[in-house]
């Protein structure tokens, strides 16, 4: 309907073959004899056939299958461990925690959860937190944000972008960091520990800076310059997002880690794609070469209970991983590659039967009948 | 259209009411026509459809302002847009298209909060881009009309003026209505006007309409009645007439009116009164006229129709899967609608969840609409623009195929319509008018019959065979004699054309659109205007060699001694019939007799040529003794009037004309009643002979009529002679008064009232021309009345198809000998007729008829009540001009020879293999037509000849059933069969609901002759074939005649050939030769199709698989609409990134090269049948796109699932393996890549890396809030992003690839081996070729059932009965 009525060409034919490369001055002379003029540019002519595709397939197989095998042997080598600790169950030492679904308690409830790894961790490992069901991509969710105000554009400081709303003001107040997800932001805190064999718990360093992309650090996130360097002095005039109990300021003692450019806030800001996520939480550094990183044995993690995801039945997780050059622990694409490698070279084969049966055909000057 | 038309006028008005006032003569008058002035003059009130027009500087100023003020000034404005108005008005009519107004109603939708998609700007871009295109393509074009009209409006002509009392120079934007204009030879004339005085004796003047309808030949145009003989030059400020006229319309042949004298005196005003503008002004030194029609109410103007808008079958296949694609667009919004409501309501109070207090319904709601701009995409808006400069394109393409070209006469091809390229490679069935379409148009006389007696001009078809052998061998060396001769004449036109390119661009750009016809015909000094009048007077028309024995007849007149005279006693009867058979062919045409030498100008006919008197007298002494002056006396004429030698001078020579008709029964039957005595009474030397020398020679003196004049001073010599040139509205008039020339007969000169004749011995004689009865289409004959050079008498000389005028022959006689003669010269000359016509030639018969001085006086009275009449006149002068066409005598016949096209049998066949069903629709006679289509091998010899003439009804029904046994029957012992049908039969098929049977018919039959059909019939047989079939249809023809059909065709073609641009202005596309017709269809058609189908189905895909990436994210964002893609990304993919691969997809692509679609018809059959393009196909490009976007979209979701990746980033794959994909497919779906396919597949690929990569560099809070900084950088120097790319797009493309190449490998279509074919050399190749149409060869016989040839002629009983010759039917 709304096609077949698209009459473009009622008015546009009105200059009907005038505005045509043809013109008025190609019919009035022979055109010239070119092999563009005249279609008969030199080309590549793909025929697809059996006898044509079939190396390709090969080929494909041949390659696919060591890329695949590489990439599978390298996500085995990638160690990870992952504790749910939601509190879904009675029996789970965080239950009574999720029992509680509000922002604002007062009172911070922690819980511990012990685990053991059966192998150490070799080289830096990577911790996450990891939330379920969480739709950090939700359309309006991920609008609601201001980047100028974030980059420390002191104008969005006290006049947040609209979309932040309704977010955007408290009590009269500018809210910085505006907007849904500052709002949101993971407010758990996990520490680890490790059951040293003796009894005794050593904690285990974590490292907080160096866990946000260097450009969002450095660039895309920037405290507002005011007057003096006091950081509190350049919020001066904001308030806190509703759900947070700290200001902005507050987030860090370190001035490189306090404020918009506070990496735990940067890692939040960039929304995760799918419902199902993980954050880079902290940095296990390696020791030196003699012990590994997490050596096997006992762990204990102390979870600071904030984050309330029981209400649209949340998971959250921890997660330890080690890293290599394709990231985090993913057999997909290996075996997909093997996969795909091996069906090509099966396809490959099935081509070389249907190129010996009908293939020598068209060579042959019967290529008509 | 035409209300679009009128709101764009009103609006232009409403907005710019001061130039709207401009166009209106007087600048202060309110723009109102006619009813405004009724009040004031009650004397002259203009009756609603009447227009009044009187002097501008005439007596009556005051009435002119009065009346004249409604009236439009001669300043044209074919603009659509002014400065101010462009940009409102151009997007008023840019969102007159639904897919715009669409899009603007996205962009509004965007803008609404609650379901606001992307940034609202962002929406805004693609509309903007389309708009902008088209607008600026808009005013460029209006720009080039502003230029044009700006051009013609600062034309000068010669206008009166009151003041300095002269005519004084004046633009043609100042030319008001009643203006008195003068101009001279070779002016374009600027406004219609009433010829009021031209400077010739006779008051009339030539024109020549090429700008207006291409046609080159002169017309005459006549100065008004009554006005003429008043001798004096018309003085403007006495000019108290008053012209009523019709209000202004379109009809260029058509102009009623009335000029009425202050004393009421009223004469009639036709279209041969009117000069038309943008005519040029010929031959004629100066003429004035009064300007009638003005700027847009000229003829001109009123003929400014756009260019049609035809839709192609593709098209309207494309529309019902945009439709689908709607379906399928509203289905994915209210699956997420849906999703998004369930989602909802099973949530409490996340996190995420902004709360605004939507119930999950209303947020289901409002989803909906958010979720049609996410997937606007999926419609695919942007195709419609690539449609559009695709079809350029290849329209570029076609014009600048140098196979086109070739060839003396060739001036390409002109596509005219812009939007139906594809329908050339889908035609099923082609309809052919056959007289300059499959043959030259080219006459030549070839023989004759006169009274009974046949002249078979063996010598003449002898040169005829050498002029064909010859026009084989060279083109170029053909013409070049008649080129040197038509130089002058080209040179001076195109140098006046040069002047009026302007005007004429105004007429044709925007009226006749016509623009790229002209210039090229026009400002070509020798191959485009030159060919055209060398059609008109090459050799082969020209040098036509006398039959001996009718030259030797002939001679006898001239010659001053009779030797043969005894032996030549039957013959000498013949000789007034030969005469007047010559005479009838020299003067009743409508031929324009010029002389190159005076460039243009009529021979002078006041030229007084001395010539020995006494050789004159001699001659007429000569004539009597052979008519057998003795005999006269006791001879009573037919009509039973007794004449007496002495009554007077003139009445002898009547008495001796009579004399001849009334002999006519005595030679006709040579051996029954002409006996000893006649002859020697012819042979008896009559002692009258001196004294009736005197009488005539004193004749001459007394009787003005009987103007012998004297030729025979050596001062005129032959040369002069030989320079004459005759100018004809068809080529077959102009074949006749070439061959009465090659017998000496000659027609020197000719004016609206008389004529100048040679005849052989005789000298020049001058003819009255008293009446011109033209030919029109429904008598198919026309008449010339004029006074008889010889007897003074009224005579009627009548030519045309036989049908026509066999019938008005006389047959009741009182005299019953010469009944008897004259019947059995109607059988002989029948004969001879029928014998032409099995020859392939045309036939024509020539009749004369005397008419009484009293019978034409009360005749006359009527025809000029006729002619004044302004309402039905055209009823009435068919009337009268039948009236006065009856009771004719036969002289004789002629037959013309139409030689076939070079290379049509060739052609015909092509295209019959390509699957096409060929229908032949002429006028011509069934013999005629039947032994065309044998020579054009459209009728093979071993076809079966089904023939369907029938009288009536019921006899129709009964005959259709038998033939449709016949088939039945026959089927397998004959190689096919072909239907001729005549004229009538199809009326009463048409008519009688006999369609089906007719179709059912025609339907298994390889070929459909219609001969002796009206141009209506022609058009009903297409639309009933279009219609009922439900078939692509094509039409090519060549004349006025095939309008009507070409326009009702789906494709229709122009022959730009002999009949002028009539039909070229119709068609869709213009081709000079038949033969181009293959290469156009097969090559080009074939091309234009694939291409055009497979771009299509490549939009539908690249639009499907993308959007679906949007759409599979839905389930991963709880239905929010949220996209994982960077909205600039989103938008430029389909603009910039995936846009002009396509382009050069549908422009370039070549499945089979054009040398093997040529050799190999059958491979047009893929098109005929879409199958690039079924309803299937599309399905299958869509399922295919499904899979493609869920690999696309899967792949890098298992690969980053459960990782931290963020929205953002995770698009980056997905779209960098999108943008692979699509472009790999191209190249899968390519049949050719050229370095420019390459170049713009790498171009876009290249473009999206550095796009992605500086705005993801650059981009820090440019584009909140999905900001990309950093996201490309990093993943492109990451290997995993690399690892998904590749695999997702390997993955993708299988399926296809392997469905490709197996069934390539397995069932190759037909096209597939021809490509195959390309990439053998070139021995190869051509045995594979021979080999492929031998095996097509044999599995049609084997289908047909291998019977042998069998020719069985329609002579069955049954035909026979119900069938009956088509001329009685006719009757």
């Amino acid at each position: 309907m709304m096609a077949s009525s698209y009459s473009a060409k009622e008015e546009d034919g009105h200059h009907s073959g005038a505005p045509g490369p043809g013109g008025v001055n190609a019919k009035s002379r022979k055109p010239d004899n070119t092999a563009f003029k005249q279609q008969r540019l030199p080309a590549w002519q793909p025929i697809l056939t059996a006898g044509t595709v079939l190396p390709a397939f090969f080929i494909i197989g041949l390659l696919f299958i060591p890329i695949g095998i590489g990439l599978y042997v390298t996500s085995n080598n990638i160690k990870e461990y992952e504790i749910d600790y939601t509190g879904v169950d009675m029996s789970s030492p965080c239950f009574n925690c999720s029992q509680n679904y509000s922002w604002n308690s007062t009172k911070p409830c922690t819980c511990s959860v012990a685990f053991s790894l059966d192998q150490p961790f070799e080289s830096n490992v990577f911790m996450y937190y990891g939330l379920s069901n969480y739709y950090q991509n939700h359309r309006r969710y991920v609008k609601s944000r201001d980047d100028s105000q974030l980059n420390g554009n002191l104008n969005s400081l006290k006049d947040p972008s609209k979309e932040c709303e309704p977010y955007r003001t408290n009590d009269g107040l500018p809210i910085a960091p505006c907007g849904a997800i500052a709002n949101s932001l993971f407010n758990d805190t996990l520490e680890l520990y490790y059951n040293d064999p003796n009894g005794t718990k050593i904690p285990i360093r974590l490292v907080k800076t160096g866990i946000a992309w260097w450009t969002d650090k450095h660039v895309k996130f920037r405290n507002p310059v005011g007057d003096g360097s006091n950081l509190s002095a350049v919020f001066q005039g904001t308030t806190k997002p509703v759900n947070w109990q700290k200001y902005v300021y507050q987030l860090d003692t370190d001035p490189d880690n306090n404020g918009f450019i506070n990496e735990d806030l940067i890692v939040w800001m960039r929304t995760a794609a799918l419902p199902t996520f993980r954050k880079l939480y902290r940095i296990i550094e390696k020791q030196g070469d003699a012990t590994p990183t997490l050596p096997r044995g006992n762990y204990t993690l102390l979870i600071t209970y904030n984050y309330p995801v029981r209400s649209f039945e949340g998971r959250k997780r921890m997660i330890l991983s080690t890293i290599s050059w394709m990231g985090g622990k993913n057999p997909f694409l290996g075996i997909a590659y093997i996969t795909v490698g091996s069906v090509c070279f099966f396809l490959g084969v099935v081509l070389l039967i249907i190129h010996h049966k009908y293939g020598s055909r068209s060579n042959n000057a019967d290529i008509a009948s | 259209m035409e209300s679009l038309r009128w709101v764009q006028h009103q609006c232009r008005r409403l907005l710019f009411p001061e130039s709207g006032l401009s166009w209106y003569s007087p600048a202060d008058s309110p723009p109102q026509k006619n009813r405004t002035t009724s009040g004031d003059s009650p004397a002259y009130k203009p009756a609603g459809k009447r227009r009044m027009v009187i002097a501008r500087q005439g007596p009556y100023q005051d009435e002119y302002c009065s009346i004249s003020k409604g009236y439009q000034g001669n300043r044209i404005r074919t603009t659509k847009y002014n400065l101010l108005s462009f940009i409102p008005m151009n997007l008023f009519e840019q969102f007159h298209r639904i897919a715009n107004l669409y899009f603007l109603f996205l962009v509004l939708l965007n803008w609404v909060p609650v379901v606001e998609a992307f940034q609202k700007e962002i929406t805004m871009i693609p509309l903007v881009v389309v708009l902008g295109i088209i607008a600026f393509k808009d005013a460029l074009e209006d720009f080039r009309r502003y230029r044009f009209d700006k051009v013609i409006n600062n034309n000068t002509t010669k206008v009166y003026c009151g003041k300095q009392r002269r005519y004084v120079d004046k633009c043609w934007k100042d030319v008001c209505v009643g203006d008195f204009v003068q101009l001279a030879c070779n002016e374009i004339i600027p406004a219609d006007m009433v010829l009021l005085q031209s400077s010739d004796p006779d008051g009339v003047c030539h024109i020549e309409t090429a700008n207006l309808d291409g046609e080159t030949n002169l017309k005459q145009r006549q100065v008004v009645r009554g006005l003429a003989k008043q001798g004096s030059d018309v003085i403007p400020e006495n000019f108290d007439s008053r012209i009523e006229c019709e209000c202004p319309n379109n009809d260029l042949n058509r102009f009623r009116g009335l000029l009425e004298n202050p004393n009421k005196l009223r004469v009639g005003l036709c279209n041969d009164n009117l000069l038309l503008r943008s005519c040029t002004v010929r031959n004629t030194e100066t003429v004035i006229g009064i300007v009638v029609y003005a700027g847009h109410d000229t003829k001109a103007m009123k003929n400014n129709s756009g260019p049609r808008y035809k839709r192609s079958k593709l098209e309207r296949r494309l529309n019902t899967d945009v439709l689908w694609s709607v379906v399928l667009l509203l289905v994915m919004c209210l699956t997420a609608a849906i999703g998004h409501g369930l989602w909802l309501s099973g949530l409490k109070n996340p996190a995420f969840i902004i709360p605004d207090g939507t119930s999950p319904v209303l947020a289901g709601f409002y989803l909906f609409w958010t979720m049609i701009i996410v997937l606007q995409v999926l419609i695919p808006i942007s195709l419609y623009v690539s449609i559009e400069i695709v079809k350029l394109g290849q329209i570029y393409f076609i014009q600048n195929d140098v196979d086109f070209h070739s060839g003396r006469l060739a001036s390409g091809v002109q596509c005219r319509a812009l939007n139906i390229t594809e329908d050339l490679g889908q035609i099923q069935y082609v309809f052919s008018d056959k007289t300059g379409t499959l043959t030259e148009n080219k006459m030549v006389f070839c023989r004759c019959s006169i009274a009974g007696v046949e002249y078979p001009h063996e010598d003449n078809a002898q040169r005829l065979e050498l002029y064909r052998d010859q026009d084989c061998d060279d083109d170029d060396d053909d013409d070049c004699h008649p080129t040197v001769k038509v130089k002058s004449r080209s040179s001076l036109r195109s140098l006046s054309c040069r002047s009026l390119n302007c005007n004429h661009s105004s007429v044709s750009l925007h009226t006749l659109t016509g623009c790229e016809i002209e210039p090229g015909l026009q400002t070509e000094p020798l191959d485009g205007a030159a060919p055209r009048q060398v059609a008109f007077s090459s050799h082969m028309e020209k040098d036509v060699i006398p039959d001996p024995q009718l030259l030797h007849k002939l001679a006898q007149l001239s010659s001053p001694t009779l030797p043969l005279l005894d032996s030549m006693g039957d013959a000498s009867q013949e000789i007034p019939y030969i005469i007047d058979f010559f005479l009838a062919m020299a003067l009743c045409n409508t031929v324009v007799v010029s002389s190159p030498g005076l460039l243009r100008r009529t021979t002078n006919l006041t030229l007084e040529v001395p010539r020995n008197p006494i050789r004159a007298l001699e001659d007429i002494k000569l004539l009597f003794p052979r008519f057998g002056v003795p005999r006269f006396a006791s001879l009573s004429s037919p009509g039973g009037t007794v004449l007496q030698a002495t009554e007077s001078p003139s009445n002898f020579t009547q008495r001796l004309l009579f004399r001849m008709k009334g002999s006519a029964s005595s030679f006709a039957l040579p051996k029954m009643d002409i006996g000893e005595g006649e002859e020697s009474q012819v042979r008896d030397p009559s002692p009258a002979q001196e004294e009736l020398g005197a009488l005539v020679s004193e004749a001459a003196e007394a009787e003005p009529w009987l103007e012998v004049e004297s030729g025979g001073d050596s001062g005129l010599d032959q040369d002069e002679v030989e320079e004459l040139m005759y100018e004809a509205e068809s080529p077959d008039e102009a074949a006749l008064v070439h061959a009465a020339r090659a017998y000496r007969c000659t027609l020197r000169a000719r004016t609206s009232e008389k004529l100048i004749v040679d005849l052989p011995g005789l000298g020049h004689l001058t003819v009255p021309l008293l009446h011109m009865l033209p030919f029109d289409s429904l008598r198919k004959r026309m008449s010339v009345v004029v006074r008889h050079p010889l007897t003074g008498q009224v005579v009627v000389y009548t030519k045309g198809a036989d049908s026509a005028v066999m019938d008005l022959i006389t047959t009741l006689k009182d005299d019953r000998q010469a009944a008897g003669g004259l019947r059995h010269i109607r059988e002989r000359t029948q004969l001879h007729l029928d014998d032409y016509a099995r020859q392939g030639l045309r036939t024509l018969c020539i009749a004369t008829k005397v008419l009484e001085e009293e019978d034409y006086a009360m005749w006359l009275k009527r025809h000029s009540y006729a002619e004044t009449s302004i309402e039905n006149r055209e009823e009435l002068l068919q009337e009268s001009t039948c009236e006065l066409e009856t009771n004719l005598t036969l002289l004789g016949a002629t037959g013309i020879v139409d030689q076939l096209q070079e290379e049509v049998p060739e052609t015909i066949e092509a295209l019959q293999a390509a699957g096409m069903r060929v229908w032949v629709l002429t006028g011509d006679k069934q013999e005629t037509a039947i032994n065309i289509a044998c020579s054009c091998k459209l009728l093979r010899e071993s076809d079966k000849l089904l023939t369907a003439n029938c009288a009536n009804k019921e006899a129709c029904e009964v005959l259709l059933a038998d033939l449709l046994k016949t088939v039945e029957d026959g089927r397998g012992t004959v190689s096919g069969f072909t239907l001729v049908i005549d004229g009538w039969t199809l009326e009463l098929v048409l008519r009688g609901g006999q369609e089906d049977s007719f179709l059912k018919l025609a339907g298994c039959c390889r070929a459909v002759i219609c001969c002796r059909s009206t141009p209506l019939q022609k058009s009903q047989v297409v639309q009933l074939v279009r219609d009922k079939l439900g078939v692509v249809t094509l039409a090519v023809g060549d004349g006025a005649n095939d309008v009507s059909m070409i326009q009702m065709a789906d494709v229709g073609i122009g022959i730009s050939g002999q009949e002028g641009m009539q039909a070229v202005m119709s068609s869709d596309f213009a081709i000079s030769r038949f033969k181009h017709l293959r290469k156009l269809l097969l090559v080009h058609g074939h091309w234009c199709y694939t291409r055009l189908a497979n771009m299509i189905l490549y939009f539908f895909y690249k639009n499907v698989a993308y959007v679906n990436l949007l759409f599979w994210y839905q389930f991963f964002c709880g239905f929010s609409g949220s996209t994982m893609t960077n909205y600039w990304v989103l938008i430029f993919f389909n603009l910039l990134f995936t846009s002009a691969p396509p382009l050069l997809y549908g422009i370039l692509d070549k499945d089979v090269s054009a040398d093997i679609l040529l050799q190999l018809p059958v491979l047009y059959q893929a098109g005929q049948d879409s199958l690039t393009y079924l309803p299937s196909t599309f399905w299958y490009t869509i399922l295919d796109a499904l899979y493609q976007s869920l690999a696309c979209f899967f792949v890098p979701y298992f690969a980053y699932a459960d990782s931290d990746i963020s929205v953002f980033s995770f698009g980056t794959p997905i779209n960098t393996s999108a943008l692979f994909i699509i472009l790999l497919h191209q190249v899968i779906e390519s049949r050719t890549l050229t370095w420019m396919h390459s170049t713009v597949l790498l171009g876009s690929a290249l473009l999206y890396f550095v796009f992605t990569l500086v705005f993801s560099s650059t981009c820090v809070t440019c584009n909140s809030p999905s900001n990309p900084l950093g996201i490309d950088v990093r993943h492109m120097s990451d290997p995993l992003f690399y690892c998904v790319c590749v695999l997702t797009a390997v993955l993708a493309l299988l399926p296809r690839i392997l469905y490709r190449s197996i069934s390539n490998s397995i069932c190759p279509t037909d096209l597939m081996k021809a490509a195959q074919l390309d990439r053998l050399n070139p021995e190869e190749r051509k045995r594979s070729i021979q080999l492929w149409r031998a095996n097509q060869l044999a599995a049609l016989e084997s289908q047909s059932g291998g019977g042998g040839p069998l020719l069985i002629n329609p002579e069955d009983e049954a035909i026979k009965q119900s069938g009956s010759t088509t001329d009685s039917v006719v009757s």
